[in-house]
This record gives C-alpha cells, structure tokens and sequence, in this order.
C-alpha cells in the first residue's frame, strides 16, 4: 500500500499529492441543498455537475439532484450566458423547484461569464421564485470555500432586515453532516431558543425511505426564513472557515450582531456554545443539557485507561480539525499532527495556539498541505491513531495506525451522516467510535494469554 | 410513437421535446435510427460526464505504472482518484492507481499560465517516483489559458528520457466522457503503442485486451480463463494495464474489444498501422463468453486451440451451473432497466436473459450511433460542431510493424462467422416492444420506472437511490456496489448472487409502516371500559 511515498520529505513548490481538500462548487452545491426546495445548479461543463453529484451521494447515500449548464466548447468561446438562460427556463419548467442556486466553476470563472448580468436578464422566473448565484472558482479556496460563498450569497440575496425583531437566534450550520444540523436543531430546541438555521440538510440528505422519491424532501431553511434572518437579534457561526463569511454578511446587511464560534465538536467546544447561547437569549441552562454533558464527563472519566496520552494525526476541513483536536486534547491525548487541505493561514495559528494552550511542545499544524506529506512525516514518527476522512485508509493500512473516520468525506462506511459528531452527544459518539478502533487494535495486538474478557 | 414514450415527453417544454424524441425508441417500432452523442440541453439532469473523466478518468487513469498528472484546479484530480474500482495490483513497486497527482492550480496560475507550476510538477513527480512514463491531463480552464502542455511533455521527455505525453481532454469538448476516450486513443496510438521492439510471431496466440478496464477485478477472471486455454496477453488497454505493456501492443496477433465505445479508434487505427484485426467479445454472461472464446479461436484457425478452448468452457461452464442455476430460480421472470455507459448496458442483456430477467428498457449514457445500430452505420453519421472538435487521426502503415494476419481469402470467409472488425451495436439483440433510450435523464428515469415497473435498475451512484428510495432495487452496473468480478463464468455466479441478494433482502417488506397497512384491530365498545 502506498509503496511510492518515500520516507524521506522533501518540501515541493508545484506538484499536489493525495490532497486533503476539493473544489469549490461541490461545497456550494452542499449549502445550497440545504435550502427548502431549492435545484443547485452548475454553470460550467457537465462533468463537474456529475463529480459533485457522484461524490455527495457517495458520502450521504442519498439522492443528490442539481443541474448543469452542460458547456460545449462553443459556450466556451462565447460565454456561457445563453446556457445558463435555456437551463434556469428548463429547471423552472420541468422541475419546478422554488429557488435555483447557481454556483459557477473554473470554465465559467475564467472565461468571465458575468453571472449577475445574466441573471438579470432572465425573463422566464415564475412568481415567488428565485434565482440566486454565487462565484466558486475552483483554483481559489476549497469545498470549505464554496460552502461559506453560498451562504453568504443567500444572506445578500434573501436576508432582509424590516425593522422589526422576531425574537430569534440566528445560527449559521458549519460544513456538517445532516446529523449534526438536527443536533444543533435539537439543543436550541431544549434551550427553548426560538432560532433561524441555514443551511440546514438535514430532512434533505437523510431523508427517510418511503417507497416515494421526492426530488425535494421535506427538510431544508425555507426562503421567508433566510429573509427573517435579517431581523434576529444574534447570528452565531458555527466553525470560523465555513461560516464566518455568512455571520459578516448578515451583520454587515442587515446588522444582526456576530459572534463566530468553533465548531461545537467536544466538551470545550460545546460548554462555550452552550454558554453563548444561555448568555445570548438570558436564559438558564437547563437540566437536560446538563444532564448530557454530565454523562459526557462521566464516560471520559470512565475510558480514560484507554485512550489517555495516545498521540494523534488529524486531517481534513479546518473547523472539524480544529474542533477535534481540542477534543483529543481535553481527553488527556496528544494531537501531534493538524493538517487541512484548505488554503487558511489562521488554521495555523489556531492549531499552534491550541498546542500552547495544552503544553504540546512538539506539534505540527499546516495548512494547504496534503496527505502525501502527511504520510510522509508519520513515517518518521508515528501516532497511535489518524482521524479524518476515508481518503486517510491507505495511510492507516500501510503503517497499521488505528482509524477513526469523521470528517467528509466518508466514502466507504455508512450511517455516518445521520449520526452527530457536535454537541455532548456528538462527542459520546465521537468517544465510542474512537476507543472501538484503538481497543480493537489493543486486542488485536494481544497474545491469547493477555486476551482479556472484561475492559 | 408508443404511448409510454409519448406520456415521458409530455412533461417536456417544446425545445425539449422535440430533442429529447429522437432519443427514444420502440424496438420494432417504425423508428430505427436513434439520435446520440448529441448535446445533452442545459438544464436537464443528464448522468453524463465530460470530456476529461473519459480520457483520464477511463482511459489513462487505470495504467499502473504512469504517473498521469492532471494539471488544472484540485477538483478534478480530486474526484478521479480511487472512484472507478479499476483494480491494479502494480508492478515493480510502482501503483499509481492509489495516488492523486495535480498540479492544483491557484488564481496567480490563471492569470499568469500554469506553464512553469507544470513543468515543476513533472520534475518533482519524476524526482520522487521514477515513473515508467508521465501523462498530463489538463482540465477545462487550462485550454481557455492556452498552456501549452504539449511544448512542456515534449521538454520533459527530452529533459528525463521518458515517454511525457499530453492530452488536452479539457471538460468542455465533445458532449460526454466520449469525447475523452477518443483523445486517450490517439495519444496511445501516436505515442506510446508500437514503441517497443516486441516482434509479431506467427503461431503465437498472442493478443491485447481492448476496453477492459478491470473494474471489481473483471479484467483478472478474463485473464485468468484465457492463460487456461492458452492465449498470452500482451496488453490490457488498460485495466492494471502498463506503459511498459502498451510499448509492445503492435506485437499482438489479434486484438480482441470489450468495450467497443471508449477503445474502437485504437482497435480501427492499429489495423490500419499494424494490420492487427480486432474482433469484438463480450465476457459477461455465459453464452457470449463462451461465443467470445470460440470466435477467438477461429481467428486463430488452430486445431489444438479450439479443441482447449471447447474443453475449458466445458470445465467452466460445470463448475458453475448449479450455483447459477440456484439463483435462476429466484430471479427468473423478473424485469431490467439498464443505463449505463458506452456497453455495460447491452453486455449485460444476455446475463439476465440466462437468468430469467427480461430487459424492458436499455440505453447508453455516452455511446455513438453505432454502439446501439451497429457499425455499419458510421458512415451515415453526420458530423457536428461538436464531434468536429475531436481530431480524426489520418493514420497510415507502420513500414516496419505492418503485418497482414490473414489472406484475403481468409479474411473474407472469417467475416461471415465472426464479428472481425464489427460490432453489430445494441439494438439487434433486444426483444421487440423494449425501449431504448440515449442520455436517459432523471425525469424520464422516474417516470418510466413508475411506467415499466422493473424489479430491478442497473444504473450508476447518482440514479441508484432515486430508484431505490422508489421502492425499485438499484444495482450500479459502473462499479458493481463494490461486488464482483461479474466477467467470464464465476462473475456470471457472482452477478447472479449479488442480484438476488438485492431482490431478496428483507428490509424491503419493512419500507410501509404496519400501522400504515393494517386496520386498526382493536376499539373500545362505545361507553368506555367497564
């Protein structure tokens, strides 16, 4: 397995190995399903439009409809703006939805293809419908990237503030899984906070099995929602790369006051999430979350033999990395290796902030790097577990470090997205899995004699 | 027009309609000539792909030993990379099939050209793995910059002394991943087959797997039956194929073709430079393995050759009839839909067909007129702005590497009784009243599932749960769920297997709630409990 990547790293200027990130529009398409009703739609050519699909359903295991411009090489030369005019009439006519979200991709980003301009030459959208676009370009950013610029773009197309306050919370969902957009969902609930979320996928790439296939599912923040949004006293952005673009935007808009948040991934996390949300709306924690976080405590408490100063390299989105790595640190592990595909600078401050905060002297934190380096560097010195996602099996079966998927993507396990990773729930879930893979492993080391039946 | 056809249609605006008819056909209706590898209109939820997932993603990506570069932003690397299932066990240290090489092109490559960030690439991948050779695929904005990646693969190769070609199979072009195998197969054919010194041998049973591309380990059980008999295999284009194999292909006595879409021009093109005929087989199902095997053995015109051949289908076929005959029952009298790429979707026709299954609906996501009419329709096929975009090569005989196989009064009596340089397309295979369909959309995917009521639909990831979340079982037929070999005699068993498996499974029953489908059993007596 991966008997090409040498022992010995060597910095390179140009050549990307294994990377650890994708493109823009694949995480504008994410955010955009994550509207009620809406079609994402792809202006550019048609293999980006089936990548996307491809990869999204093979992460949720659920139907991932959206739309293409299908560029030939004459939109090409010419501009892709009767494209995307035939399309938006075509998508309203045959599939009805009640928003089109545009996101564009490298051919139409370099070909320049002003899509406001076009958009508002479109004479077909029916009443009460909407188009909206963001700009992807995929040589800027990443997944990470696109998934932030649709959620802003939803913000300066819908958000308005009226004047008048509705009372509410508004909570800008980081790049989740649909599991982790219900958790969120379930703790306002009990906090008794009345709150807009967006994108919210949940309801939509976890839709239940009915024997019906509905191109768009019951779930998903609905357009007269998103437009409320302006009038909410707070937005909260959950993880700083994929939602503080979106937290700005509605702050500078429609001056909803900002607050940019980790990712609520561990008990760090989520106390200060918590916290924020009892300060925001003045209300007391109740029991019920207390109640979560106690057992949260009480099963640390409990595993701890198992788990306790393992070294760890984690890889993947820089708020899930981030979130996680603050986890493993307050469990008593020791994070040696952080590593993001996505271009941002401040993934390494923070990393090396967290590594200060918890006396770690010899930790690594990159950003824009790849797994090819990051095989490299655990071969001169290896950890006792990698998390990330499914792209890290090769590494975890050529050097035999125990694995723990989480993150996205996850191609090759299933349940995963319908199941929490934030909250003190989220982080239960998080601790079971991990002590099954590194007590598997203890296990599996172990001689017959030394088998024990109890741990 | 039938009646079905005419209701998918209805939910169409004008424009659509109108193309979208000329799509479809009634086997044995009054129309015979189907429109394909046509523009798919913008807006429609079309399965297809592009230009670069067919040349890199089908074609190049599955050779082990190449360090193919994908020079363009990360995504499109990105998402080639692990997703086809095509198996490669690598040689001499080398797989390539696990790696994911990129030049990942930031905004400064755009605005300034990625020329210089291609160049490094080259020499850093050539540094760190001494490939056998190094292909460069570029993606959609890198012809829009005008990179020159031929100048760079011509620079690199003098610089390091290995073969560096390129291949500009930017999304764009053509209408589907077509486009790109057409690319792949005048890069091989120009640079890289015929390099080797390998000579032809007459006697020997030499040949090249064309269009195989070894997805779930296919391309193995074919190898593995056709050592049996006694064939060497010189190369696979390109299932755990290699470079260093590609170098000697010219050396081959008789190409034979699977999948006739994506590697017919490499097929056509090295009859006209090496003289090599091709002869088109199917290795999935029992009875065309079995006929793929003895028109291979005719070619060949050797006694002991066909008596070896009808003696390992003998062997093959007992080992696996009670197996096969045990998933028969359960899936005997049940209905298909297939949709799949250039010629899963008639290969598998006669599988199912053994099985019980009647193909209901069939179509082609990329293929050409000629994949569903037969090749004897090519030259009435009308070019268009878009095929004109993919170079024709004018290829011309090898001086040294031309070898006529057989006499022409061979060649002659040999077309007659086996499929020599022909593929005789989808259609003429399929019972009459089935539908055939080009680029089949999801709308019409839903809707004809509603109208045939298949028990089953074999299709890709991206329609599987559409089907399924319809109640219809969903089989992918690119990627197998991750099962498989289904080619030669056990994948017809493994095929069977997994199907029934899917028809069979219990969770079906569960999908209407008991609640749902029960009255209600009990009541009070009206006055309440006593």
């Amino acid at each position: 397995m991966l008997e090409l990547t040498p022992k010995k790293y060597k910095e390179r200027q140009a050549l990307r190995i294994n990377p650890a990130k994708t493109c823009q529009p694949v995480g504008a398409m994410y955010a955009a399903l994550g509207i009620r009703q809406c079609m994402p739609h792809s202006h550019g050519s048609q293999g980006c439009c089936s990548y996307h699909r491809t990869f999204l359903t093979r992460h949720f295991k659920e139907p991932v409809i959206a739309t293409t411009s299908s560029f030939t090489e004459g939109a090409s030369v010419f501009g892709g703006g009767s494209n995307l005019k035939t399309a938006v009439k075509n998508i309203f006519e045959i599939y009805k939805p009640r928003v089109i979200a545009v996101h564009t991709t490298c051919l139409s980003e370099t070909i320049g293809d002003d899509i406001p301009t076009i958009i508002g030459q479109l004479e077909n959208v029916p009443e009460g419908k909407f188009v909206i676009h963001t700009n992807t370009p995929s040589y800027v950013g990443s997944h990470i990237t696109g998934y932030s610029n649709m959620v802003k773009s939803m913000i300066s197309y819908f958000s308005k503030n009226t004047g008048q306050p509705n009372g509410k919370i508004c909570v800008i969902s980081g790049f989740v899984n649909p599991g982790d957009m219900k958790e969120i969902k379930r703790i306002l609930k009990i906090m008794n906070i009345d709150f807009i979320m967006f994108p919210d996928t949940s309801g939509v790439l976890d839709s239940p099995m009915t024997g019906n296939f509905e191109m768009y599912p019951k779930g998903g923040t609905t357009v007269e929602e998103i437009q409320d949004a302006g009038n909410c006293s707070d937005v909260l952005g959950l993880g700083a790369a994929a939602a503080s673009a979106g937290v700005r935007q509605l702050n500078k808009k429609c001056k909803v006051k900002e607050h940019i948040l980790e990712l609520p991934i561990g008990i760090e996390a989520t106390d200060a999430f918590i916290s924020k949300l009892s300060e925001i709306s003045g209300k007391d924690v109740p029991e019920e979350i207390e109640t979560e976080r106690g057992q949260l405590v009480d099963i640390m408490i409990d595993a701890h033999p198992y788990y306790d100063k393992k070294t760890a390299a984690i890889y993947g989105d820089p708020d899930t990395v981030l979130g996680l790595a603050e986890f493993c640190f307050s469990l008593g592990m020791q994070p040696k290796y952080l590593i993001t595909g996505t271009p941002d600078p401040s993934f390494e401050t923070k990393g090396k902030e967290l590594f200060d905060k918890f006396g770690a002297k010899d930790g690594f934190v990159k950003h824009a790097a790849d797994l090819f380096e990051l095989h490299q560097r655990l071969k001169n010195d290896k950890v006792d577990l990698l998390i990330g996602g499914t792209h890290g099996k090769q590494i975890a079966r050529a050097e035999n470090i125990p694995f723990l998927r989480m993150g996205f993507p996850i191609l090759d396990r299933y349940v995963h997205p319908y199941m929490p990773m934030v909250g003190y729930r989220g982080a239960m879930r998080i601790l079971e899995l991990m002590l099954n893979v590194l007590m598997d492993k203890r296990e599996a080391d172990t001689a017959d004699e030394d088998f024990e039946l109890v741990m | 027009m039938s009646k079905a056809i005419q209701n998918i249609l209805d939910h169409y605006p004008a424009a659509v309609f109108r193309n979208r008819k000329e799509h479809i056909l009634e086997k044995g209706g009054d129309k015979k000539e189907i429109a394909a590898n046509s523009r798919t209109i913008p807006g429609i939820i079309t399965s297809r792909g592009c230009c670069y997932a067919g040349c890199k993603g089908v074609v190049l990506g599955p050779l082990q030993d190449v360090a193919v570069i994908v020079h363009g932003p990360v995504g499109c690397s990105y998402y080639a990379w692990g997703t086809r299932r095509n198996k490669a066990k690598g040689r001499n240290g080398r797989n390539f099939v696990q790696y994911c090489l990129t030049t990942d092109m930031q905004e400064s490559d755009i605005v300034f050209g990625g020329v210089k960030k291609l160049t490094l690439a080259i020499e850093e991948a050539v540094e760190l793995f001494h490939p056998a050779a190094v292909m460069i695929a570029s993606t959609c904005p890198v012809g829009l910059i005008g990179d020159d990646i031929h100048a760079v693969a011509a620079e690199a190769e003098k610089k390091y002394g290995i073969s560096v070609t390129a291949y500009s199979c930017e999304g764009y072009k053509g209408v589907s991943q077509s486009g790109g195998h057409h690319i792949a197969n005048n890069g091989l054919i120009s640079k890289i087959i015929g390099k080797g010194d390998m000579k032809v041998e007459d006697g020997k049973f030499r040949i090249n797997i064309l269009g195989e591309y070894n997805i779930g380990g296919d391309g193995w059980e074919i190898g593995r039956i056709l050592k049996k008999i006694g064939y060497e295999v010189i190369s696979v284009m390109t299932g755990d194929g290699a470079y260093e194999e590609l170098v000697n292909a010219h050396a081959a006595n008789l190409n034979v073709v699977q999948c006739h879409r994506s590697i017919n021009y490499i097929g056509e093109m090295m009859r006209v430079k090496y003289g090599t005929d091709w002869v088109k087989v199917n290795f999935i199902g029992i009875d065309h393995t079995v006929k793929s095997l003895r028109d291979m053995a005719k070619y060949f015109a050797d006694e002991a050759l066909i008596q070896r051949t009808e003696e390992v289908i003998a062997e093959e076929v007992e080992d696996i009839a009670d197996d096969f005959e045990q998933y028969r029952k359960i899936l005997n009298g049940k209905k298909a839909v297939l949709y799949v790429g250039g010629s899963r979707a008639h290969h598998y026709q006669n599988l199912l067909k053994s099985l019980g299954v009647t193909t209901v609906m069939a179509g082609y996501e990329f293929a050409h007129r000629d994949d569903y009419e037969g090749r004897e329709v090519i030259s009435t096929i009308k070019e268009d702005a878009d095929s004109k975009n993919i170079q024709e090569l004018k290829i011309e005989k090898d001086p040294e590497k031309f070898k006529m196989r057989l006499s022409q009064e061979e060649y002659d009596k040999l077309s007659k009784e086996i499929p020599l340089n022909y593929y005789a397309g989808m259609i003429k295979d399929m019972p009459d009243g089935s539908i055939v369909i080009d680029d089949l959309n999801h709308i019409e995917t839903e809707e004809f599932i509603k109208m045939l009521k298949p028990d089953i639909f074999f299709s890709g990831i991206k329609d599987k749960f559409v089907a399924q979340k319809a109640g219809v079982l969903s089989r992918q037929l690119h990627s197998y769920d991750y099962g498989g070999p289904y080619a030669g005699f056990r994948g017809c068993v493994n095929f069977a297997k997994d199907v029934a498996m899917g028809i069979t499974t219990p969770t079906w029953s569960y999908i209407v709630a008991p609640w749902k489908k029960e009255p209600k059993l009990t009541g009070e007596f009206a006055g309440g409990n006593q």
